[in-house]
């Protein structure tokens, strides 16, 4: 028969101090040694722990009533705007919003540490002015304790897993994911591996609306499945909620990503109790059993192209594999601190103060996050790009090319190979400065070979923004074996820009 | 040991790296410089033994000379030791030991690059 227990059975132990509990770390050489069946005789829970940014994160918060009384339309809380559009004196600040007078230095995130931290707070906010609510304007500073509620709702944490980043370009990143080096020069990785909560419990045994967790320091719960919860491609996510005021600066820490912005790294962990042997396996998980895709951040498209499949335990070992070059890897979210996370958890179960709850209902173990449904498409580069573009051979003089730069419609000239592939790019100004010095030898001598080019399918906005980044005029379009098939220029998209949006 | 030279404007064109390597015999490894009309910054990397000889070369020649003892400065309230710095790092100053991060000295070339990458802001270079 196998083995089994309940969870009253479980919290008794809680209770008389009799209960047996390991952090999944500890597990999977447990359930090795003693079997399954020995593992749930052994161990009453396993804690998880992850922290890492988890920019899906913010707080409700309720100021209480000012004399005269305002409903508020707008609001900022050290100069970061809190969305103001829930009844009067109720706000909801995001994580990730910027401030307005430091910008991404310091956002939502930060002031919630700041609070959290017992620092004082600069409100200002707008009311409309109404026969209930007269006042329009009102200016204050709180502390925490002085609010009447403030909630943590995270609408997407505690992600399953999450694709490792890198970068195939040739100009340093700056992402969400940290920074990428040009060339591949850098992996980055994020979330605990072996101590990953869903990844403990992918089929929701236990996980469901409803479980008490550690969430920022202090008791939260499990809302719900979080947003973009995915969990037919193992990308499942946690929506949870806690007491702000419970919480600890040690497990709730602001941040700001580099031309990205602000975000908020949270700690998060749930108690898994061995209910049966199935749960035993499922907490048995290791580093080497999670893989996760690599993915090429280079290619600034919703669908990245995906180089290898990966294991926590590779990407942990500070190496991996791209295109046969060992490539350095690191992680942003903190290994330590999910250690701190499952131990601290641990701690509060062993000692009597932490009761495992009921789910009211698993988490849906369907379904997966779709992509946008986008009705008012910008064109892309193919339907705008000028066809009748002039190319030159390698080969060709200086003079020639200057001629042949006079008849045409562009200030650029693709220098293309036999083949007609894109070799390399002259512009009028390198025709006269190779006359102005007297050179006048073949173009293969002048021209610049580090070409920056658009494809056809590619949104216009990303070929405007490899103009811009670059600070240059125009693009040759190059189909999928690099030959040229068509120039786009900053006068296309200015005049699709003057007609699509009247000043 | 790596050293830092602050070059001043009226010095900034002269040879000084090589008539501190004839002076002295070092094996100087240049691992770092940025030099403009006005000035330059260069890190070195010179061994043990010739350091203190090195530094008073330099100096000798009006040159500003830091040790770099310190690799970079780190808040440790801030830190949560995460790693964003480690893979960024081109010199290998950062890396983990049981998931905490450590820092080697006497690797850092006062880049900068792990001061824009940490999402804590918890690192500071020695001299800015």
């Amino acid at each position: 028969m196998e083995a089994e227990k309940s969870l009253s059975e479980i919290n008794e132990r809680i209770r008389d101090g009799s209960v047996r509990v390991v952090t999944a770390e500890e597990m999977p050489s447990i359930v090795e040694e003693l079997g399954p069946g020995g593992a749930v005789r052994e161990v009453d829970v396993v804690t998880t722990g992850t922290f890492g940014a988890m920019c899906s994160s913010g707080v409700f918060l309720n100021l209480g009533h000012s004399d005269p009384p305002i409903k508020i339309s707008r609001a900022w809380l050290n100069r970061v705007e809190a969305y103001g559009g829930v009844a009067a004196v109720d706000l909801f600040l995001g994580a990730t919003q910027p401030s307005e007078d430091k910008g991404i230095e310091y956002g939502g995130a930060h002031v919630i540490e700041d609070l959290v931290s017992g620092r004082a707070v600069d409100v200002m906010g707008e009311g409309v002015g109404t026969d209930c609510y007269p006042r329009l304007e009102i200016e204050t500073t709180l502390h925490l304790e002085d609010l009447n509620q403030a909630l943590m709702v995270n609408p997407r944490n505690a992600y399953q897993r999450y694709n490792a980043a890198t970068n195939s370009s040739d100009r340093t990143l700056h992402t969400y994911m940290g920074t990428l080096l040009p060339r591949f020069g850098n992996v980055h990785y994020s979330g605990a591996g072996v101590l990953n909560p869903i990844s403990n419990d992918p089929g929701f045994e236990y996980i469901g609306t409803g479980v008490r967790i550690f969430l920022g320091g202090a008791q939260g719960y499990i809302v719900g499945p979080g947003t973009q919860h995915s969990p037919e491609t193992g990308f499942a996510t946690l929506m949870v909620s806690g007491d702000l005021k419970r919480m600890s600066s040690e497990f709730l820490r602001a941040a700001t990503f580099t031309r990205y912005g602000p975000t908020l790294y949270v700690g998060v962990g749930v108690p898994i109790p061995i209910l049966n042997e199935r749960l035993a396996l499922s907490t048995a998980v290791r580093d080497r059993d999670i893989t996760v895709p690599i993915v090429d951040y280079g290619v600034q498209r919703r669908d990245r192209p995906v180089l290898r499949s990966v294991s926590y335990a590779e990407l942990r070992s500070g190496f991996v594999e791209i295109n046969g070059k060992e490539v350095p890897t690191a992680s942003l979210s903190s290994f330590h601190m999910a250690r701190r996370v499952a131990g601290t958890l641990k701690e509060w179960i062993e000692r009597g103060e932490f009761l495992l709850t009921e789910q009211a209902e698993p988490l849906p173990r369907s379904g997966v996050s779709r992509p946008m449904k986008q009705t008012k498409e910008l064109p892309y580069v193919g339907d705008v790009m000028n066809r009748d573009v002039v190319t030159v051979g390698e080969n060709i003089s200086v003079p020639e090319a200057a001629r042949v730069i006079v008849g045409s419609r562009f200030d650029h000239l693709p220098v293309v190979s036999d083949e007609g592939k894109l070799m390399g790019i002259i512009t009028t100004w390198d025709i006269s400065k190779a006359v102005a010095n007297g050179n006048i030898s073949r173009v293969s001598e002048i021209m610049t070979r580090r070409v920056y080019s658009a494809t056809p399918d590619e949104p216009i906005e990303l070929a405007a923004r490899t103009m811009d980044i670059h600070s240059i005029s125009a693009l040759p379009v190059v189909d999928k074996d690099n030959r040229v098939i068509g120039m786009i220029t900053s006068n296309d998209l200015s005049r699709l820009f003057a007609g699509r949006r009247p000043r | 040991m790596k050293l830092m030279l602050r070059v001043a404007q009226g010095i900034v064109r002269k040879p000084l790296i090589a008539s501190v390597i004839l002076e002295t015999g070092a094996l100087i490894n240049i691992e770092r410089a940025s030099i403009d009309a006005v000035s330059g910054e260069i890190v070195l990397d010179v061994s043990d033994d010739k350091c203190r000889q090195v530094k008073d070369a330099f100096e000798r020649r009006g040159v500003d000379v830091v040790l770099l003892e310190i690799p970079v400065m780190r808040n440790e309230e801030e830190c949560v030791h995460c790693g964003a710095c480690i893979a960024i790092c081109p010199t290998g100053t950062f890396r983990f030991d049981d998931w905490k991060v450590v820092t080697d000295p006497g690797k850092c070339i006062q880049c900068g690059a792990c001061v824009t990458a940490c999402p804590h802001r918890a690192l500071q270079l020695v001299l800015r």
